[in-house]
């Protein structure tokens, strides 16, 4: 589970087919293909016609999981090496979507947010996006000072990997960014930063 | 009256201070000896003369300076300053309001001149006669918000009102108590204050969001905020934080006095006309410890305000290194006698 009560964090209310959409755009990384594929009785001949799958087969288990969503079959399957590939290919879908497209994201947080801010830039309401949290707990996290992203960080505080200041990482949370905020752990007294712990597996 | 205007700095060797006149209409912010959250939200209306509410935009001697220092950060951060592209109507209901309250308080500083949407805008104190096409933003420098909020004290928000809920879509912010608007733009009510300690468990934030969904126009609102600040630092940016988190740790009983400033921060709250959006104000006071004892009746409340405040704000507020010595320092003015009631020197 996420840590609970922070307010700026999205909620992830995990995936459901949306039985009327007219086309279902599925976006999964690594673990993420197990929220589509624990409820593959939902998709049904009709919904299958209709869906597309991107999928990435990274994630915090490293397992493909190429060969079980392909046998979904789906009108479009697409395997991307990269979650940069797997975003552009995504663009290129949501451009070309017709109304009463569904797209649904399932991953790691910083898989989610990064794909939920393709969506948005396309025009999508947030609210109407169908996310569920897969995967390991790992954060996407900006620095503040620099504004450099460092992705996949399990220990805080961690070195920055643009400007290398140690960081704490906040449970604060910008759906705009898909990042949480990291604050220099030791302004005040620098060469004071505690070990990092490990907070996000 | 003119306002004698002063040169002054908020870095480096950080001349600012007050006036004595100054530190009398400073907006104490503690009507008793304690301190926690509330919805403390009164109507913005006209104050006595002698008062930062003598009218609805304060401008006071720190204005060139503060404009000033506020150019200097965006020339090093231009993203203190962000708007997104559904605000240009709120941005130009802005550039109003501000031009219509400084020149309505302060005519002798500033002039307003409408005719029909052809308006000139003189600011003598920036030296700025402007003519420009109101609603037409090819015809101002800036965006209309940056533009009016170069000119304007304080730091400005504005914020979108759909869904049931405020959207910061817009802001100026160089003299922030550590929050970034780069990082918090597009976020809701409930989102930016995300991590405020105590305040979402009392209900604060559920209270004060339903009150300003119902903001009319017309009829600003305010409130106080307060916190500390190590040197008369305004732009305690956590983008920043490198430059200025050390000097927290230089605070001495010898030094108490200079160094330790009182922040104040009065905040109204207007319906925007044309937007429906709101416009936030975050107006900044800033006093140093020698300043504030001047009147006795601050001198004995702060440090039993400061003594009684819960560990989560101490720590929020970051006043964990000092607040000991501070208090220490400020008790010898504290003979112990009650106070009066409200905010304002006996
Ligand atoms: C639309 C108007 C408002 C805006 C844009 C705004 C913005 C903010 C921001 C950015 C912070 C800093 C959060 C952080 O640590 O990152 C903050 C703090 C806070 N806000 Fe607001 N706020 C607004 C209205 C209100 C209202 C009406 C209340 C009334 C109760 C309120 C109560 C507070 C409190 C208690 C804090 C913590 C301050 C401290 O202890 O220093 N805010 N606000």
């Amino acid at each position: 589970m996420l840590v609970e009560g922070i307010k700026s964090r999205p909620v992830y209310r995990g995936l459901t087919i949306q039985p009327r959409a007219r086309r279902h755009i599925f976006a999964l990384e690594g673990e993420g293909a197990h929220a589509l594929l624990d409820r593959k009785t939902e998709l049904d001949e009709t919904a299958r016609s209709r869906s597309e799958i991107l999928y990435l087969g990274r994630g915090s288990q490293g397992k493909g999981h190429d060969e079980a969503l392909r046998k979904l079959g789906a009108d479009m399957f697409f395997t991307a090496p990269t979650i940069a590939t797997l975003l552009f290919r995504l663009k290129g879908t949501l451009a070309t979507a017709h109304m009463g497209t569904r797209l649904y994201i399932a991953g790691t947080e910083g898989f989610i947010g990064q794909a939920m801010i393709v969506a948005l830039d396309n025009g999508m309401d947030h609210a109407s996006i169908i996310t569920e949290h897969r995967g390991s707990l790992a954060r996407r996290v900006q620095c503040v000072h620099c504004k450099g992203i460092t992705e996949d960080v399990t220990h805080s505080p961690f070195a920055c990997s643009h400007c290398s200041l140690p960081l704490l990482v906040r449970d604060h949370y910008s759906r705009r960014l898909g990042a949480f905020q990291g604050v220099n752990v030791d302004a005040e007294e620098p060469g004071s930063a505690p070990d990092p712990e490990e907070l996000f597996l | 009256m003119a306002i004698a205007f002063k040169q002054e700095t908020f870095r480096d060797d950080f001349s600012y201070r007050n006036s004595p006149e100054n530190i009398r209409r400073f907006p104490f912010p503690f009507d008793r000896d304690e301190y926690m959250y509330s919805v403390n939200m009164e109507p913005h209306v006209k104050g006595q003369k002698g008062t930062v509410f003598e009218s609805l935009i304060d401008v006071d001697e720190h204005y060139i300076a503060e404009m000033h220092d506020r150019a200097l950060v965006l020339k090093e951060d231009p993203l203190r300053y962000q708007a997104l592209p559904h605000m240009m109507t709120a941005q130009w209901d802005t550039l109003e309001l501000l031009m219509e309250e400084q020149a309505a308080g302060y005519p002798e500083h500033f002039t307003l001149i409408r005719n029909g949407d052809q308006w000139r805008w003189i600011n003598r104190p920036l030296g700025i006669d402007d003519t420009f096409t109101f609603g037409d933003r090819a015809t101002l420098p800036y965006e209309p918000l940056e533009y009016i909020t170069r000119q304007a004290q304080g730091d400005f928000c504005i914020v979108d009102q759909r869904d049931g809920n405020l959207w910061m879509d817009a802001g100026m912010v160089t003299t922030q108590a550590d929050w970034s608007l780069d990082f918090d733009i597009g976020m809701n009510f409930m989102e930016w204050h995300g991590p405020v300690p105590l305040a979402h468990q009392m209900g604060v934030f559920e209270r004060a969001l339903k009150f300003l969904l119902n903001l009319q126009q017309g009829k600003p609102t305010r409130r106080f905020n307060w916190t500390m600040t190590i040197n008369p630092r305004l732009d305690t940016s956590p983008e920043n934080y490198p430059k200025w988190g050390p000097d927290r740790a230089t605070v001495t009983p010898e030094n108490v006095g200079d160094k330790v400033h009182l922040r104040v921060e009065v905040q109204t709250l207007w319906r925007l006309p044309r937007s429906n959006a709101i416009l936030f104000v975050i107006r900044c006071y800033l006093m140093n410890m020698n300043e504030l004892v001047t009147v006795p009746k601050w001198a004995r409340r702060f440090p039993r305000v400061l003594r009684t405040l819960p560990p989560e704000l101490i720590d929020y507020k970051g006043l964990t290194r000092y607040r000991e010595t501070t208090m220490d320092w400020l008790s010898k003015y504290d003979d112990g006698a009650p106070t009066s009631p409200g905010t304002f020197p006996d």
